[in-house]
């Protein structure tokens, strides 16, 4: 039993990073509800890679990688809209060109000054384990922040999800909306990056959800199941960090993923079973 | 509730500044309900959507509800053809069914007793209730229909927009959306229903031909000519009972087998 509670017993970073990781799992399992619900997984992706050269140009300056992440991200969501309306090409064009530009251009930021080839794995990969009281304010308020803007606005993202024309024929700005959730997306992103890396955080987004979206039968219920998914990863995989040093970040997030492979072959195997009988 | 549900003039209806549909005169009052018949293209589906203030205007006048389009739409119910994701969305029948409630209370309000009677009510009168607790997604398509249906009816709404609304339902859906429009149509609400089905255009009281334009505009009876619906669909059709059923090709060979 002691291998499994000591380690957040005794360790002031593990239990940080247990609360981080807590913190990071709840407001990605509200947010990445809507982004597998939507289908803005790679939205989701792009805007996760996009803050590389953002954080990059900000740690360049001695200004705040958050800060540095948040303009990445504008330029992201921002760039889009652009592309989008100044030509016919698709949303996903779009999102890819900039998607992948932009990682390019944080790439390049990154190998061409000395002082920060060290940090690139940070930004990547996260410092789950090195989380720091200020990052866990940070996250609790995007925890906040999420929480009231999806109360606020439940009926509408639910009408989103369910057709975007009916939202508009009931009289609420289904663009204003969209735009909402995208901004929500986005901060999740800025903020979560530091503990679980722009890496990762897109995977604790898209696997406790998917897991939410095999099991539940009303979105508040995959909320809840993304939750658990999300949390027990994190418990997971911060032990095996511990007692196996694997890297921390990248262990809850295949926590996570496993998770949801297990639970997609067991439903799976469960209506195979209900179809034979049938 | 007295002012006529739908007035249009001149009305020109598409997508930015092309035109689809041109030439759409409409005067529908309380009660009463307008097919508009044609084939794909002909812009019915562009003319409902119009209706229910998802596409601006093109040219010409129009007024829902006594107001210009667009600033009713907590009194307009509209169903549409396509539904983006029914099939991972995780909810029940009768949350999409609660849902065309929503914007008839504040934000912060939650669902009345009233509310909850009339979503039994509608789900009743479409034969869903015993779908109620069943997620969506493992439903048929024709019962998905008869729950977007019951979805529309629990807006208690003074217009009806329905594209396509009997898509997908079997005899007894149909029988049901009957009942169910009968009763909307008694307590007031008028109906503008999009379709190919003669049939379902017949029970209205104004039929609306079209194919880019308006090829004709009246009581069924009078308007469903072969010499109309040869226009409309392109092909020689003829009314017989609620079926078309067709008669020669428009290059004037028989038909006859």
């Amino acid at each position: 039993m002691g291998n499994f509670v000591d380690p957040f017993l005794h360790n002031g970073f593990m239990q940080r990073a247990l609360l981080a990781g807590i913190l990071v799992s709840l407001t990605c399992a509200i947010v990445g509800t809507y982004v597998v619900l939507r289908g803005m997984a790679f939205i989701g992706d792009a805007l996760a890679h996009g803050v590389l050269p953002g954080v990059a140009v900000a740690m360049i300056l001695g200004m705040p990688a958050m800060l540095g992440a948040a303009v990445g991200a504008a330029v992201m969501v921002g760039g889009v809209g652009f592309i989008t309306a100044r030509s016919k090409l698709s949303n996903d064009t779009a999102i890819g060109l900039l998607f992948i530009g932009l990682l390019a251009l944080g790439v390049v930021l990154v190998s061409s000054s000395n002082k920060l080839t060290g940090d690139l794995e940070s930004i990547l990969f996260g410092q789950f384990l090195g989380v720091a009281n200020s990052d866990l304010l940070a996250q609790a308020l995007a925890l906040l922040v999420v929480l009231v803007v999806t109360v606020f606005s439940a009926r509408p993202f639910l009408l989103l999800c369910f057709d975007g024309d009916l939202t508009r024929a009931m009289g609420y700005k289904a663009q204003w909306y969209h735009r909402l959730m995208l901004l929500l997306i986005a901060g999740t992103v800025v903020v979560s990056f530091q503990t679980v890396g722009s890496l990762l955080v897109f995977g604790m987004l898209l696997a406790p959800a998917g897991v939410g979206a095999l099991l539940a039968k009303r979105i508040g219920t995959m909320m809840l199941w993304a939750s658990v998914v999300g949390i027990v990863s994190t418990y997971l995989g911060l032990l095996a960090s511990y007692h196996f040093s694997w890297a921390a970040g990248a262990s809850v997030v295949l926590t996570a993923v496993a998770i949801f492979f297990v639970v997609l072959t067991g439903v799976s195997l469960k209506k195979s079973v209900q179809g034979a009988r049938a | 509730m007295s002012e006529t549900a739908v007035v249009a003039r001149r009305l020109s209806v598409g997508y930015g500044s092309h035109a689809v549909l041109s030439g759409v005169e409409a005067f529908l009052k309380p009660g009463g309900s307008t097919a508009l018949v044609g084939s794909n293209g002909s812009g019915k589906s562009t003319l409902l959507k119009t209706l229910a203030g998802l596409l601006p205007v093109v040219e010409g006048g129009l007024e829902i509800l006594g107001r210009p389009v667009g600033e009713s739409s907590q009194r307009v119910a509209y169903l549409s053809q396509f539904h983006q994701s029914g099939f991972v969305l995780p909810l029940r029948a009768i949350d999409v069914v609660r849902m065309g409630r929503f914007d008839q209370r504040s934000r912060f309000t939650r669902r009345s007793r009233a509310d909850d009677v009339i979503v039994s009510e509608s789900m009743e009168l479409l034969k869903v209730s015993d779908l109620a607790d069943r997620p969506l997604r493992d439903l048929s398509g024709g019962q998905q229909q008869r729950v977007y249906l019951a979805q529309v009816l629990a807006r208690r709404s003074d217009l009806l927009l329905l594209d396509e609304p009997t898509a997908g339902l079997d005899a007894p859906g149909r029988a049901a959306y009957i009942d169910a429009l009968n009763f909307e149509r008694s307590r007031g609400a008028a109906v503008v229903t999009a379709t190919h089905d003669v049939g379902e255009a017949s029970m209205c009281d104004r039929v609306m031909l079209l194919a880019g334009r308006v090829i004709a505009d009246g009581p069924p009876n009078v308007v469903m000519t072969p010499e109309n619906l040869l226009e409309t669909f392109g092909i020689g059709l003829t009314k017989v009972g609620d079926q078309l059923v067709v008669t020669e090709h428009h290059h004037d060979h028989d038909h006859d087998h």
